[in-house]
């Protein structure tokens, strides 16, 4: 039998407002355990959660740019449970009104456009971090994660193959940093990715039973193991099996899935809503507000880019792939130098470079005037190809501009005629016979006479005035 | 000439003010009072003498540098074991947060603070708030100084007893169904159950988040409004208080109620009130109609479920807020726990007393899947509809009044064993909370037995300006001859 996958996603987000969801308190990463703490947010006695503005602000952005629905009111809601990593034993979260309501995002597939339905996307607080290496027989609990601000990003079951779900969270994450919303660390745990996978025969309709696919560190991570997943529900189910309803983790080593948890009696969270917290009401003027404020997105500017700087659909994928990249493109692009070498520069021999450094872009010593720079030295013949490529390098642990570079290092193209002439009638002389075998009629010895002459000098012979004056000796 | 602890808090206020008395002076009689008296009423879970003393020397010595002194200047005040302060504990008056010291100052105790007030110490209630007789506390048993086989009310049942012992000029309890209300008209003293919204919650440990409110226990209507002037207005840490401008309420005292029009529920005046409490509240009526007073008959048709819907709500929500009490992070913690679930399990046991425990169950049940619409979403429909109660009420008079208690207190031991008597205890109270107005119990004569009664009055949101002006016009010509414990 044919069988297809259905996979929806959830995908949780740290959003990276200053300060925690419902205090004070800063939301930095890399604090020592419990020093990003207050009575609030240890859940003390008396205390009481305030939402942070910013992150309604963030979650708005969030919601617009996957085409969701804002709730114009939405509330928060509790989730009761009992566990260590949550001060309070239950979760301020949002039930049956969340923020964000019915949205998409395109991916591509195959050359074309897909859409993967979002169903919501709402917002609650983090737990805190058990730690079980302590020794002794004890644990401890780090509270410094305990009210960082979530977003939980739910899709429709959309999706059909792992390659859709990684071009989907892919296409999430470029959206979420280009709102500047989140960082979506998948090392730190900023975003974490959960699927729910099932299989069913090929035209039906109804949904068969699914398993969860949690804990996995990378986006390739998540592919490998929905890949895995569909295959293993295939064989169970070829070889006359169920598929158990179960939560599952990833074994990145050995390429497998594997039961976590069995589906315990459903649980019952007994969510109503939070009595310490008002009415989340975002009137139109305030959604307008944030849609205002929203930065182009990266399918409008891969289109733009396509459109205004002639890049192929690849470069432009490429080029803004992080907003970062993007604008770093546009600022040598807008200065008058060819948007193509720029694009193939970047690409190329720079990023290169800043692989090998494990720089970013923005944070390297060549900064889009020099790179703008470089690229119209080659322009104007001061350069050649093979030069700029040295002068790269120089720029990229100097930080010196291209001119000052060429200058000291008496990097300057050799397109005196005159200059060269000499140098080609000497090689010439030199090499009689392969003179001969050119004039024989092999035109490949060409290419050795053009050696010759980048070896004397130095490589900084003008390619076209060399080739013009061979030609021109040798009376071809 | 009468002792200073005798006094009432705008009297303290003014002679400390005026330099006729140091705040030394006036906390070291409360202190003397306590010593003398609190063996036998047993209001007092802590007392802070040495604390208490700087405070007063604190206000003294600003007092003698000529610096404004602040609206509660030298005027002691107790507060209920549910309110977080730095100094002594915050027990709840539960096993489970025995030796638990607060971090922080609840908004309110920042308030008195700031107003120049001197906290004597902090006063019994009922386990986590709830009951009404005080009788559920893990700490101690306080009696009613008019009757000491009597109970003081509750759940604030320490904070009467320690303004009608004399042994605090006020007291800050919380009400979340009456416990403001009922004990201060059991131990015949003022109770004020704000605006819910009017004081801000932050540092109040939650019983029931939507109902909770605190207020002030007073020896006059004057000093009620005087502490409300001091605890009102919005806080940025509690996103429920309102954003609303505070008055000065004591400017609402106009000795008069010409021109207001009082409600009588007449679903409140039925044969199940007693006789004794009915005549009492007809006093009272005709005094108001004395002094200018319209007074009309109103209906709250569905003032009949409020105790039910009181015990859906006020649990469901209960059951969330005393989940945080687990032994992980602080307060009491098992000793015997070999694992996680052991360690809630022996912990909740024996950290809650029974009442606690009761309602967590009935609040988990009712929010449970397949009960939840049934008892939580129907809860809320009453509520709604009780609320629209008051709100048509409202277009028809201008205050409401209803006896705060079926009864006067009564004794220990005798609604024990049937918390659902017990519960009846707040129906005249309750509906307030649901619906989220402010109400006032202010003392309206002795029964037969010497029991102090309490007449209740309420009125729409936000307009405790009314109630007070209501009460005190009530109080200063309803000539009855109170008089005062027979203690000491
Ligand atoms: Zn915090």
């Amino acid at each position: 039998m044919q069988y297809e996958a259905v996979i929806g996603m959830e995908v949780h987000v740290e959003i990276n407002t200053k300060s925690k969801i419902f205090c004070g308190c800063s939301t930095n990463f890399h604090a020592p355990p419990n020093t990003n703490v207050c009575p609030i947010c240890l859940g003390m006695p008396g205390v009481m959660p305030v939402l942070n503005r910013e992150m309604v602000n963030k979650s708005i952005a969030a919601g617009l740019a996957l085409n969701c629905t804002i709730s114009r009111w939405s509330k928060m809601d509790r989730k009761n449970y009992f566990y260590p990593d949550q001060s309070k034993n239950y979760q301020i979260s949002q039930y049956d009104l969340p923020l964000c309501l019915g949205g998409w995002l395109e991916i591509e597939v195959n050359g074309g456009p897909k859409r993967i339905g979002i169903t919501r996307a709402h917002m609650e607080e983090d737990t805190a971090r058990n730690v079980h290496t302590l020794g002794g027989g004890r644990s401890g609990v780090d509270f410094n994660r305990c009210g960082m601000p979530l977003l939980e990003i739910v899709t429709e079951p959309d999706i059909r193959s792992a390659d859709e779900a990684y071009a989907y969270l892919t296409e999430l994450k470029q959206i979420l940093q280009y709102l500047d919303v989140s960082d979506c660390n998948m090392e730190e745990g900023s975003l974490r990715a959960e699927a729910n996978i099932s299989v069913r025969p090929v035209g039906t309709t109804s949904f068969g039973t699914k398993t969860e696919v949690k804990n996995v560190a990378s986006f390739s991570g998540v592919q490998k193991a929905i890949e895995f997943e569909i295959k293993r529900q295939i064989k169970t189910l070829n070889e006359g099996g169920a598929v158990m309803q179960e939560t599952r983790g990833w074994d990145a080593d050995r390429g497998i899935t594997f039961t976590q948890r069995q589906k315990e009696s459903a649980h019952d969270y007994r969510y109503f809503p939070e009595p310490d917290l008002v009415p989340i009401v975002v009137d139109a003027a305030w959604e307008q507000g944030v849609a205002e404020s929203l930065p182009e997105l990266p399918q409008a500017r891969r289109a733009r880019f396509a459109k205004d700087y002639g890049l192929s659909a690849y470069d432009a994928q490429v080029i803004t792939a992080s907003q970062d990249y993007a604008d770093y493109f546009e600022t040598v692009a807008r200065s008058g130098a060819d948007p193509k070498q720029a694009a193939n520069w970047m690409m190329g021999d720079l990023q290169a470079l800043l692989v090998d450094a494990k720089q970013e872009i923005q944070d390297g010593l060549i900064t889009p005037s020099h790179l703008s720079n470089m690229l119209k030295l080659i322009e104007d013949g001061t350069i050649s190809g093979k030069i700029a490529k040295d002068v790269l390098a120089d720029m990229f642990a100097s930080g010196k501009q291209p001119e000052a570079i060429v200058r000291e290092k008496g990097l300057l193209q050799i397109s005196d005629s005159a200059a060269l002439e000499g140098i080609v009638r000497r090689i010439l002389a030199d090499n009689p016979k392969q003179t001969a075998e050119f004039r024989a009629g092999k035109e490949q010895v060409l290419g050795f006479f053009v050696g010759q002459i980048m070896k004397a000098t130095q490589g900084k012979a003008n390619p076209k005035l060399v080739n013009d004056i061979l030609r021109r000796e040798l009376g071809a | 000439m009468t002792a200073w602890h005798q006094k009432t808090a705008h009297e303290i206020r003014d002679a400390v003010a005026k330099r006729e008395v140091s705040a030394t002076e006036i906390t070291r009689s409360y202190l003397e009072r306590i010593e003398t008296v609190d063996d036998k009423v047993q209001a007092y879970t802590q007392v802070w003498r040495s604390e208490a003393l700087a405070q007063a020397e604190a206000v003294d010595r600003k007092a003698a540098s000529g610096q404004a002194l602040g609206p509660l200047a030298g005027v002691p005040v107790s507060l209920k074991e549910l309110l977080c302060t730095r100094e002594g504990e915050t027990t709840c008056a539960s096993k489970i947060l025995k030796g638990f010291k607060s971090p922080y100052d609840a908004h309110v105790v920042q308030n008195l603070k700031a107003a120049d007030a001197v906290l004597l110490g902090k006063v019994n209630m009922d386990e986590f708030a709830m009951g009404s007789s005080t009788e559920n506390s893990s700490i101690q048993r306080t009696c009613n100084p008019w009757n000491l086989n009597c109970v003081p009310g509750g759940s604030s049942g320490g904070s009467a007893a320690s303004v009608a012992s004399d042994c605090a000029a006020l007291s800050l309890g919380s009400d979340t169904g009456g416990s403001i209300r009922q004990p201060a008209a059991l131990c015949g003293c003022v109770g004020l159950k704000p605006t819910y919204g009017r004081v801000s919650r932050f540092g109040l440990v939650a019983f029931a988040s939507s109902l909770d409110q605190i207020g002030p226990f007073s020896k006059d209507v004057r000093d009620a409004a005087l502490a409300l002037n001091v605890i009102s207005g919005r806080d940025p840490l509690d996103a429920t208080s309102a954003n609303l401008p505070v008055p000065d309420y004591t400017a609402a005292l106009t000795g008069d109620m010409k021109g207001l029009t009082v409600g009588m529920p007449i679903e409140y005046f039925t044969e199940d009130l007693n006789a004794e409490m009915r005549g009492l509240i007809q006093n009272a009526v005709e005094v108001m109609k004395a002094q200018g007073a319209k007074v009309v008959d109103i209906s709250l048709p569905h003032s009949k479920y409020s105790v039910a819907v009181y015990y859906i709500i006020a649990t469901a929500e209960a059951s969330a807020n005393l989940a945080r009490f687990d032994g992980v992070r602080y307060g009491f913690r098992h000793p015997g726990a070999q694992t996680l679930q052991e360690m809630y399990h022996l912990t909740k046991t024996e950290g809650f007393g029974t009442e606690v425990k009761r309602r967590i169950m009935l609040g988990t049940y009712v929010l449970s899947s397949g009960y939840y619409d049934a008892y939580y979403l129907k809860a809320q429909k009453v509520r709604t509809l009780i609320k629209q109660d008051f709100d048509r009420a409202f277009e028809q008079c201008d205050v409401i009044i209803t006896p705060t208690s079926p009864t006067a207190a009564f004794e220990f031991g005798a609604k024990t064993t049937n918390p659902l008597e017990m519960y009846l205890s707040d129906v005249y109270t309750i509906s307030t909370n649901l619906a989220a107005i402010p109400g006032i119990s202010v003392p309206c004569g002795l029964t037969a037995a010497g029991l102090p009664a309490g007449l209740q009055i309420l009125g729409r949101v936000f307009e405790e300006a009314a109630i007070l002006r209501a009460a005190h016009a009530y109080e200063q010509h309803h000539g009855l001859a109170m008089g005062k414990p027979a203690l000491a």
